[in-house]
């Protein structure tokens, strides 16, 4: 085989493998990610944000719009500060309710956005002021088991009572 | 009696101390290969046909057997995996568990199993059949440097040619599984890409697979050159070597495998 058609094939070869490199990087990891570079930053506080993560998504009506930030704690008012980054092509309004939630039980963690009916709407750096924290549900069991342990001694009292 | 049993035992420890010796001796000699291979680096890159017959060889030659087992693993993985995600109805996540098991682990470690066996043999066996032959010494005579006109473009083409082969497989992969999830299976087709895209990032996921491939590549193509130009002059000797390239890279694979994705798992998951 002479030296031309080595060279020729190594160029080829090289040059198959610079593509899958492009193809990895464009089509499977999102390197050129648009929402990043066209986005709006907002903030909102939770008093819990329970599984929320960096990169997590940010959905209204199911549909992703953005992507979670930063996350950080408030020293003031010990609430978690969520920076919010939304695609450019959506707007929402001022008296936008976000929400933390979970899709389906063991799903990722999600913040919903819920659109209100205000004509004003959020712009960079702005705020979104009403939050819905994240549902424990350890809380939520110990709370059931409480009342319900409750409920069944005051049963009991009052039967005893009555007798 | 005590005496016999006294001599029994300075003889075992006599065998492990040799043993040892020789396996830091060898181990010293390897790193000393190393810096020379390294030292003579301007001279692969001087004379760049040699490097580039080598690449054609150990790189371009590969690519049979890199891309069909890339498709074939692909597809398992995405048969497989299908078959465990729906039963969590998570099916829809089978191009993230197929993406980042290629890039990250499968990926670089079998295209490197592969190269180890498809082309670091075939360097172990040319060095030591030139080194049986006599070709190394009669190039010394002629004042011209082996490491610097047999090993070293060697080394390099190897070295080049591994990054390559394992992002091929990684992308050929990723295609076996889009044919068989969205093909044959019927995943959505856009849930199947925009869920990879959310669920893999290129740094540091697709990144930290090829760090991987260029390690294994040094790894792979400096013990076919070493076990090579170290191999017994025989026709054994050659064959031994031979074995051991196969053997001794693999399991370096495997361990750096481990050690990188140990360091990674540290350093960039926080």
């Amino acid at each position: 085989m002479n030296r031309s058609t080595i060279d020729l094939l190594v160029g080829l070869f090289v040059t198959a493998g610079i593509c899958a490199v492009v193809f990895l990087a464009l089509k499977v990891g999102n390197l050129v990610s648009l929402d990043k570079s066209s986005g709006y930053r907002v903030e909102a506080s939770f008093d819990n944000i329970g599984g929320l993560k960096l990169r997590s998504p940010v959905k209204a009506a199911g549909v992703t719009v953005g992507r979670v930030e930063a996350i950080r704690l408030d020293p003031d008012t010990y609430q978690a500060v969520v920076e919010i980054q939304i695609d450019d092509n959506y707007k929402f309004s001022t008296d936008t309710i976000a929400s933390i939630l979970t899709s389906g039980l063991l799903g990722e963690v999600y913040i919903g956005l819920d659109v209100g009916g205000d004509t004003n709407v959020i712009t960079d750096g702005g705020q979104i002021g009403k939050t819905q924290s994240a549902i424990v549900i350890e809380k939520l069991i110990s709370q059931f088991m409480f009342d319900k342990a409750s409920s069944d001694t005051g049963n009991d009292s009052s039967t005893k009572s009555n007798e | 009696m005590i005496h016999k049993t006294l001599e029994n035992m300075s003889r075992f420890l006599r065998t492990v101390g040799n043993t040892s010796l020789a396996g830091i001796s060898r181990l010293g000699y390897l790193a000393r290969f190393f810096a020379a291979v390294i030292l003579n680096t301007p001279a692969a890159f001087l004379r760049l046909p040699l490097t580039m017959r080598e690449i054609y060889f150990t790189g371009v030659l590969s690519l049979t057997i890199i891309v069909v087992s890339g498709l074939f693993v692909g597809m398992v993985l995405a048969l497989q995996g299908y078959d465990v995600l729906v039963m969590y109805g998570a099916d829809d996540s089978i191009g993230i568990l197929v993406a980042l098991s290629l890039s990250k682990e499968l990926g670089p470690v079998v295209s490197g199993l592969l190269f180890a066996s498809r082309a670091g043999s075939a360097i172990t066996a040319e060095i030591g059949l030139m080194k049986t032959t006599e070709q190394l010494s009669a190039m010394e005579m002629m004042a011209v440097d082996p490491l610097a006109r047999v090993v070293a473009p060697r080394f390099w083409g190897g070295v080049i040619a591994m990054p390559v082969l394992s992002a091929l497989f990684s992308a050929f992969g990723i295609l076996g599984a889009y044919l068989v999830a969205v093909k044959l299976i019927g995943v959505d087709t856009g849930v199947f890409w925009s869920n990879m895209r959310a669920g893999v990032e290129f740094w540091p996921d697709i990144t930290n697979g090829i760090i991987k491939s260029v390690v294994f590549g040094v790894a792979v193509s400096l013990i076919a050159v070493f076990e090579g130009y170290d191999a017994k002059p025989t026709a054994e000797g050659v064959s031994s070597a031979t074995t051991r390239t196969v053997v001794e890279s693999s399991l370096a694979i495997l361990a750096l495998d481990f050690i990188l994705t140990v360091l990674m798992f540290r350093g960039l998951s926080v």
